[in-house]
């Protein structure tokens, strides 16, 4: 738990700690961070920090831990040890609203995970009605809004089922935005699609980067992450074996692993 | 195409009128058949009884509208709390298995005795005595923990993504349950639950163990009157009437989720 600094004003809001003057929190702090699933142990002391505006894309092999890495952010999965703050805030304490923290935290899944029973615009307005406790109306202009700017207005009364996957893919996306997030999380959003849907999914990101926002990202498009991050890990076997800008960890990577994970990827022809 | 679907159609209905043909024939030249025709299928007792037979199902009628919407309640009541998660709701958790573990264990005609002849035994000031309070209360106590299981399957069908998706936006488990969980296990459990609710329909006729003067204690009653088994006749073809139409429903609903399945949809 932090301390105040000695002759800090006290906050008058409940976060349990403060910030130094003159510098600004991380918008997220991973620090020391283990996770197990039984025997396998599966992240193994992730530290991780993202600045404000930072777009950061976890690469690595299939297991590695990535989604694992995200969860635990997203408070689905409880960490085993290790601290996660959020702005300052340590989300894994004890004591921590669990809700209130998802309301600040986006996060976008491989299988979309939209709700067949409902339509578009039903599945971007239940949470921020329900735990924003926005009108129906102020959801809805929100929503639209939203569905608008990314190509999806003539969608908002259609079923889940009739959209193709990279129509629900930024379905699910807005359905994050409109909680209107300090941080989002996305899992590998492109990889349930087919080629020819990819791009349409990554532009919205794009966008969604030129605006600021702050993102970390796994994913398996290398092309991508070369493109939009700002900073890139190399997640193994449950450590952040290296991380830099992208044009280092892609150009000269100083691990052997690193190395021979990009050497399969070119070989896959996928860089 | 045409032509082999009408000589299937044909093909049916022949074989179904010779069969039946057969049946009947067999009936009415078995040795002893003009004796079972006087007392199953005797015309002025037919007549007198059903003036009486149809006005007591009203009385099964009631009992059903009102233990189906009780064990729809108390039913979907019970699987929530069984599918609760946490140390803390440990004991909930327990009594709602305990419940319809006994429940489903005991005979229904037991626990319709027992309640309905215990309790007003007991003669505690302020305890109903109607029989028919006992009957709804009865059936809805059995029937509840049947039900409670099969809304339980459906919230197990749900993906569990479907509830980290929920959660992850922020809505507490509750929230997800409600509006989301839920939503998609009710639809998918309702052609079980119609079957559940033709079961309990024929079941109504139980409650005459403990007094409730309802279709098939008026049968009885009219039986004994004239010495002749035809009301029970008119009785089980009351029941014909009204479950056909539910059974053929709940077939076309089944067939409706299976092509929606067939077809991709989630
Ligand atoms: N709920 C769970 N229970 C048990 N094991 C799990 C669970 N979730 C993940 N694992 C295991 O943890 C390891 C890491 O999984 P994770 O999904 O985080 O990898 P990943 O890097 O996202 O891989 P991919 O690129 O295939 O998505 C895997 O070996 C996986 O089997
Ligand atoms: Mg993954």
């Amino acid at each position: 738990m932090n301390v105040p600094p000695r002759g800090e004003p006290a906050a008058t809001h409940a976060t349990p700690s403060l910030q130094p003057a003159g510098r600004t929190e991380p918008a997220l702090r991973v620090e020391g961070v283990w996770k197990s699933f039984g025997q396998a142990r599966v992240l193994r002391g992730i530290d991780l920090e993202l600045a404000e505006h930072d777009v950061v894309c976890l690469i690595g092999a299939s297991g590695s831990g990535k989604s694992t890495l995200l969860r635990c952010i997203n408070l689905l999965e409880p960490v085993d040890a290790g601290r996660i703050v959020l702005q300052g805030e340590e989300i894994t304490a004890p004591g921590a609203d669990v809700n209130r923290v998802r309301r600040r935290l986006g996060i976008v899944f491989q299988s979309f995970n939209l709700f067949p029973h409902m339509s578009v615009l039903s599945n971007v307005t239940l949470a921020p009605r329900k735990v924003l406790r926005l009108s129906r109306r102020d959801a809805e202009e929100r929503a639209t809004a939203l569905l608008g700017r990314f190509g999806l207005a003539d969608k908002r009364d259609d079923f889940p089922d009739r959209l193709s996957g990279g129509q629900q893919q930024r379905v699910a996306i807005v359905r994050a935005l409109a909680m209107e997030p300090d941080l989002l999380l996305l899992d590998e959003i492109t990889s349930a699609l087919d080629p020819e849907l990819v791009a349409e999914v990554l532009n919205v990101i794009r966008e969604l980067a030129r605006g600021g926002m702050t993102m970390l990202i796994a994913t398996h498009e290398m092309g991508f992450a070369r493109d939009i991050a700002t900073r890139v890990c190399f997640l193994d076997s449950g450590v952040i074996l290296e991380q830099g800008p992208p044009a280092e960890i892609f150009g000269h990577p100083r691990e052997a692993r690193t190395r021979q994970f990009l050497q399969r990827i070119v070989e896959a022809g996928r860089l | 195409m045409g032509t082999s679907a009408l000589r299937s159609t044909a093909v049916a209905f022949v074989s179904t009128v010779v069969f039946f043909g057969a049946v009947g024939w067999i009936t009415v030249h078995a040795p002893n058949w003009p004796d079972v025709q006087r007392s199953f299928f005797n015309g002025t007792v037919w007549n007198q009884s059903v003036p009486d037979i149809v006005p007591a199902f009203w009385v099964n009628v009631q009992l059903f509208c009102i233990a189906e919407v009780l064990i729809l309640v108390l039913a979907l009541v019970l699987a929530v709390l069984r599918s609760l998660p946490g140390p803390v709701l440990f004991p909930l958790r327990l009594l709602a298995t305990v419940y319809a573990d006994v429940f489903r264990a005991v005979p229904g005609v037991l626990i319709i005795y027992l309640l309905g002849f215990g309790i007003p035994g007991l003669q505690i000031p302020g305890v109903p005595t109607d029989p028919f309070f006992y009957a709804v209360v009865a059936l809805t106590l059995v029937y509840s923990a049947y039900v409670s299981e099969v809304y339980r399957a459906g919230i197990q069908s749900v993906h569990p993504s479907q509830e980290a998706a929920a959660r992850s936006l922020g809505l507490t488990q509750l929230q997800a349950l409600r509006y989301v969980v839920l939503p998609q296990a009710v639809r998918r459990v309702i052609p079980p639950l119609l079957n559940d609710f033709i079961g309990l329909q024929k079941d109504t006729v139980l409650v005459s163990y403990i007094g409730v003067v309802e279709i098939f204690r008026q049968s009885q009653i009219d039986q004994a009157a004239a010495f002749n088994f035809t009301p029970y006749l008119v009785t089980a073809l009351v029941f014909l009437v009204i479950t056909i139409p539910l059974a053929r429903l709940v077939d076309v609903l089944i067939a409706r989720d299976r092509r929606r399945f067939l077809a991709g949809a989630r």
